[in-house]
């Protein structure tokens, strides 16, 4: 028996999950009407960001392409996916939440290669809770007149998704638009196209209807020519906030029904008498969580005067045992920053950190030569002013205030243009309540973070944007009858 | 005290049972798991506590926990056996200069309901017995209506009735029956009051209660131990025991100490499995380790 | 000799105040048949801003109210519209030329349009809300909260339009500036004495009169209001406008209904379109 090092050393090996159970093409065209086709645009290549190796060529949508996409959704919708009943769309949806668990670690170790996120991640949360959303709308389908909304579909989804959470804003997209009776075109981001076009494969898999989901790949023109198209009905994006605002004005005068799900900056609230072990778990999970690339990310730390040394000293303990690293590997904790262009991002604004007298800290680990990669950081000494405490960073880096009331940690979690989310520590219970109440965010989160179900209702205040997803909410969004 | 224990941060239980089971999920493989096997079979507190429990019995554990694996001479001997106090003596003339303790368990185990007297008294036979250990229960009954105190004062009396005339002592394990106290709020008021009272090792359960040992319970006791080695500068050990059963549940313990206290804690000194099956086990995978193939329980002692 | 008329100053309603408009400037309101009837404040970008200053700064006082005591307060302005009734029947018939039977119509649906508002305060949250049965031991609460300050462009309908759009709005907790309707802004000023005298507290309803065109875009593009209600923009290219203009905070807005039966049951929408809704979670455990 092979011991090495000391009992007191003791180095996980390598666990990496096997690659073997997927198969990348060279190339991949577009998917609309049923069919995979080559588009009539140029193309572009998806990166592994943990390694920079190129994974595919993929097609990038040309304005035609999209008018190709949205007529076969139209038809999809006039011929066949408006007149179907509730039931019978009900059981493809759950077709397709079948297929998706079935093929589980299929999506995942994908998602982990195209995203760069941990796989642990992709497996325990992305995929099962993608398949929870498809179950949990299908069930919705034959149950519309109960919702509150009518039952009438829209029409025709243009729907543009980000890069943070792939395949997960996809059903998210998806499940309601189909459960309420529309069809889409779904333009998934272009540094992480691969899983939408495997599940465009599982539509096949499920024989869903062609057109009623078209998948068009490609980067912002082709995303501004899904939500400006005259025959879009609906717009559904969730992004950044600077695209949010092009969209909301892009839409100003026409008929189309727009939910916008945008950035944030979230206050993670600790209070003295937080259950302190939970706390520290919350906030590393609430700001590396998938690289801190997450909209609602407890991105400011506003923690009470009185606890602020100790929990800083919790905090960078537990960093400390955060394993960065290859994706694939079953114990990485902190994956690669999705793109060189979001790394740029990061960068930037952390050192702006620094420029402006924040005191940064990170991680002591060795970064991989290859693939975009960045420590999880901790800034203290951050007030209001700094860039940092205000702008999204969507990345490790987490900004640290201080507060010494109740009164001025609800001024400063609400003193943002942004209401997405918020979390709040405390043992005691009126004051979680009081807190909650007051803050100006869309979801909260108490003595917990980072929590998502498909029955429960996601999405913002002010210019973290409008409408909800998730949950009986959701189906607003999709339906044309109002309550 | 009520007002010390009442202070320390709460517990929030599904936070740290959501931390638990998110490191149960780590992946231990070949150099990693090897080194793992070993280090659990060098922290097993291999336990007999059965009323029918006969010197032939003690004999035969004693003999298993020296040579685990006969067949194998690089396979390292457990921590300790453990044992009731009268079978101290057995266990100490069968484990001589082995290196492997006895640990007795103490106090009117495992429901610790009788006078303090009798309890020390308990104690004092198996120290005088060759006890190297003493795994003591606390009055829950006591700790539960609030009387801290007494839980206090009379760990400290324990802990002096582990003295040696030669001026040693036996170490003192206190066992909380975690079962019983319920939350991890009381686990953790627990933990604190038996380090402040003087404690070696703070241990879950007796096994006669369920649940015993679970991996969110020995958290609360491994983050109490770290805060109270920060505080103080004190090591106090932790000692999951009942419920172990498969190699792979010990791993899960071992990493939660390699990333919740760190290696320091990663010895059999500061950390033990309370166990009896868990051994062919852990030995079954040391096998499949080496051979490459799966064994079976026939290939390995009952003992 | 006939009697002299007293003769009443239509000012702005601003922080529960009426001031005039602090450009000094005034126009001409005729009746229907082309008579004088009235000068109105004409009011400027400056008035618009002072107005959201005024309704932000109630926002949080009239939102963290009880919804029961909000529905009294909108209860009590149908009480007191109730009992100045006369004054509004003929407010209307001179501004609108329209018959007693008419007028009356309108003052009747107005107040009852309050109650029926008044009501909702405390019931919407039950309808709208929801327990969310998450799949893990986390208690889950989603409810509706008010989106803050909104900018409304009122309809024509000088009363019972402006009511329509008004209530819904400050019974779920919302805090308002409306412009009043362009051609008949008295009525609304005269509705601003009632507000003034019901226990709302000033700077819930702030009331601009002067020109659409001229206010409008202010409020639209100011980034302290949180929705845009384009109830009354009749010019489909100033709509327009006025959408992108809001598209720069992402403010919930609200398109013109040029069609809108204000006689008929309004449903929920109108309370819906500027409510937020927020869920709460927190584990269970012992």
């Amino acid at each position: 028996m092979v011991s090495t090092g000391s009992t007191h050393d003791w180095t996980y090996a390598p666990a990496p999950e096997s690659r073997s159970v997927v198969d990348i093409k060279e190339s991949y065209g577009l998917f609309i009407d049923g069919e995979f086709t080559d588009g009539t645009g140029t193309s572009f290549k998806s990166i592994n960001p943990a390694t920079e190796e190129v994974l595919a060529e993929v097609a990038e949508a040309s304005e035609a392409d999209v008018d190709r996409a949205v007529k076969a959704a139209r038809r999809a919708y006039t011929r066949v996916w408006s007149r179907m009943s509730g039931a019978e769309r009900a059981k493809y949806l759950y077709r397709i939440a079948r297929i998706i668990q079935e093929r589980g670690r299929e999506l995942a170790v994908l998602e982990s290669i195209d995203n760069g996120k941990p796989i642990k991640e992709s497996r325990d949360f992305d995929v099962p809770t993608a398949a929870a959303h498809f179950f949990y709308y299908a069930g919705w389908a034959d149950k519309l007149k109960y919702a509150g909304y009518g039952e009438t579909p829209l029409g025709v989804a243009g729907q543009v998704i980000p890069w943070n959470f792939p395949l997960l804003m996809l059903s998210w997209k998806i499940a309601p638009a189909l459960a309420a009776g529309n069809t889409v075109v779904l333009k998934p981001a272009e540094t992480t196209p691969l899983t939408a076009l495997l599940f465009a494969e599982i539509c096949q898999q499920a024989e869903l209807p062609p057109g009623v989901v078209n998948i068009v790949t490609g980067a912002g023109d082709t995303g501004r020519s899904l939500v400006s198209h005259s025959d879009v009905d609906k717009v559904a994006f969730t992004g950044s906030t600077e695209v949010g605002r092009a969209i909301a004005r892009a839409v100003a005068g026409t008929d189309k029904k727009v939910t916008l799900e945008l950035g944030g900056k979230a206050a993670n609230i600790v209070f003295d008498d937080a259950p302190i072990d939970q706390a520290i778990e919350g906030i590393v999970g609430g700001i590396f969580f998938n690289q801190g690339h997450v909209c609602c990310a407890g991105s400011r730390l506003l923690v009470q005067e009185s606890v602020a040394d100790e929990v800083m000293e919790r905090l960078k303990r537990r960093m400390s045992t955060l394993r960065l690293g290859d994706p694939l590997d079953k114990n990485t904790d902190v994956g690669a920053i999705n793109s060189g262009e979001q790394l740029t991002r990061i960068r930037e604004l952390a050192g702006v950190g620094d420029a402006e007298g924040a005191e940064r800290w990170e991680v002591a680990c060795d970064l991989p030569t290859k693939g975009y990669w960045f420590p999880p950081t901790v800034f203290t000494g951050v007030s209001q002013a700094h860039r940092i405490a205000r702008e999204e960073i969507f990345g490790p880096v987490l900004s640290v205030l201080t507060f010494r009331t109740p009164a001025e940690a609800v001024e400063k979690a609400n003193n943002t243009p942004y209401g997405l989310s918020a979390g709040v520590w405390t043992d005691k219970g009126s004051r979680i309540l009081s807190i909650a109440n007051q803050l100006r965010a869309g979801v909260v989160w108490a003595n917990t973070f980072n929590k998502f179900d498909p029955t429960s209702p996601f999405g913002g205040y002010k210019e973290s944007g409008y409408g909800r997803e998730g949950g009986r909410h959701g189906l607003q969004a999709y339906l044309k009858g109002e309550r | 005290m009520r007002r010390f224990l009442h202070g320390l941060p709460g517990v929030e239980q599904v936070g740290e049972e959501a931390r638990a089971a998110g490191l149960g999920t780590r992946s231990i493989k070949t150099t990693a798991k090897a080194q793992a096997l070993d280090l659990a079979i060098r922290m097993v507190d291999l336990t007999t506590l059965e009323g029918s429990d006969t010197p032939g019995k003690v004999r035969a554990l004693s003999s298993k926990a020296m040579r685990p694996d006969p067949a194998d001479p690089t396979c390292p001997a457990t921590a300790a056996v453990c044992v009731y106090p009268d079978m101290v003596a057995i266990a100490k003339e069968t484990l001589g200069d082995s290196g492997v303790n006895v640990a007795a368990v103490a106090t009117a185990f495992p429901s610790g309901r009788a006078a303090l007297d009798i309890k020390l008294a308990d104690t004092r036979d198996a120290v005088e017995a060759g006890a190297d250990e003493i795994d003591m229960v606390i009055d829950r009954g006591a700790f539960l209506s609030g009387r801290y105190k007494a839980v206090f004062d009379e760990i400290v009396a324990v802990r002096e009735a582990c003295a040696r005339p030669d001026g040693d002592s036996a170490h003192l394990k206190v066992i909380f029956e975690t079962g019983e106290l319920q939350t991890y709020d009381n686990v953790r008021r627990a933990s604190w009051l038996a380090m402040m009272a003087g404690a070696h090792f703070i241990k879950t359960s007796t096994g006669k209660v369920q649940p015993a040992a679970t991996l969110p319970v020995t958290l609360v006791m491994l983050e109490a131990v770290r805060d109270f080695r920060d505080s103080t500068g004190h090591m106090v050990g932790v000692k999951p025991a009942g419920g172990i059963r498969t190699a792979k549940d010990a791993i899960k313990y071992l990493v939660m100490v390699n990333e919740v206290v760190g290696g320091d804690w990663l010895d059999p000194d500061w950390f033990r499995f309370g166990a009896s099956t868990l051994l062919n086990d852990l030995l079954m995978q040391r096998t499949k380790m080496t051979t490459g193939r799966y064994s079976g329980p026939d290939y390995f002692t009952l003992d | 000799m006939a009697r002299i008329d007293v003769r009443k100053t239509y000012k702005l309603y601003i922080g529960g105040q009426f001031p005039r408009s602090e450009s000094g400037r005034s126009y001409v309101v005729n009746d229907a048949k082309g008579k004088l009837l009235a000068n109105a404040a004409l009011a400027s970008r400056k008035d618009a801003r002072d107005a959201v200053v005024a309704a932000r700064k109630a926002f949080g006082g009239w939102s963290g109210r009880t919804a029961y005591n909000r529905a009294q307060v909108v209860y009590r302005i149908a009480e007191v519209l109730e009992g100045r009734r006369e004054q509004f029947e003929a407010e209307l018939r001179a501004a609108e030329g329209i018959s007693p039977a008419k007028a009356r119509t309108y003052v009747d649906a107005a107040i009852d349009r309050l109650v029926w508002y008044a009501g909702w305060a405390d019931k919407l949250t039950q309808v709208v809300g929801n327990a969310n049965p998450v799949a893990g031991p986390y208690f889950n609460l989603s409810t509706p909260e008010p989106s803050g300050v909104i900018a409304v462009v009122a309809p024509n309908g000088p009363l019972l339009g402006l009511v329509s759009v008004v209530a819904p709005l400050i019974v779920t907790g919302n805090t308002v500036v409306v412009i009043a309707s362009e051609a008949h802004p008295l009525t609304a000023i005269t509705l601003g004495e009632v507000m003034a005298t019901s226990d709302l507290p000033g700077g819930v309803v702030n009331v601009l009169t002067g020109h659409q065109a001229e206010i409008a875009p202010w409020l639209a593009s100011h980034m302290d209001v949180n929705g845009i209600d384009l109830t009354g923009v009749t010019d489909v290219e100033l709509a327009t406008e006025l959408e992108a203009a809001a598209a720069e905070n992402l403010k919930r807005v609200r398109r013109p209904s040029p069609d809108e039966d204000w006689l008929a049951e309004p449903g929920l929408e109108r309370m819906t379109a500027f409510q937020e809704t927020k869920t709460v979670w927190h584990p269970i455990g012992v």
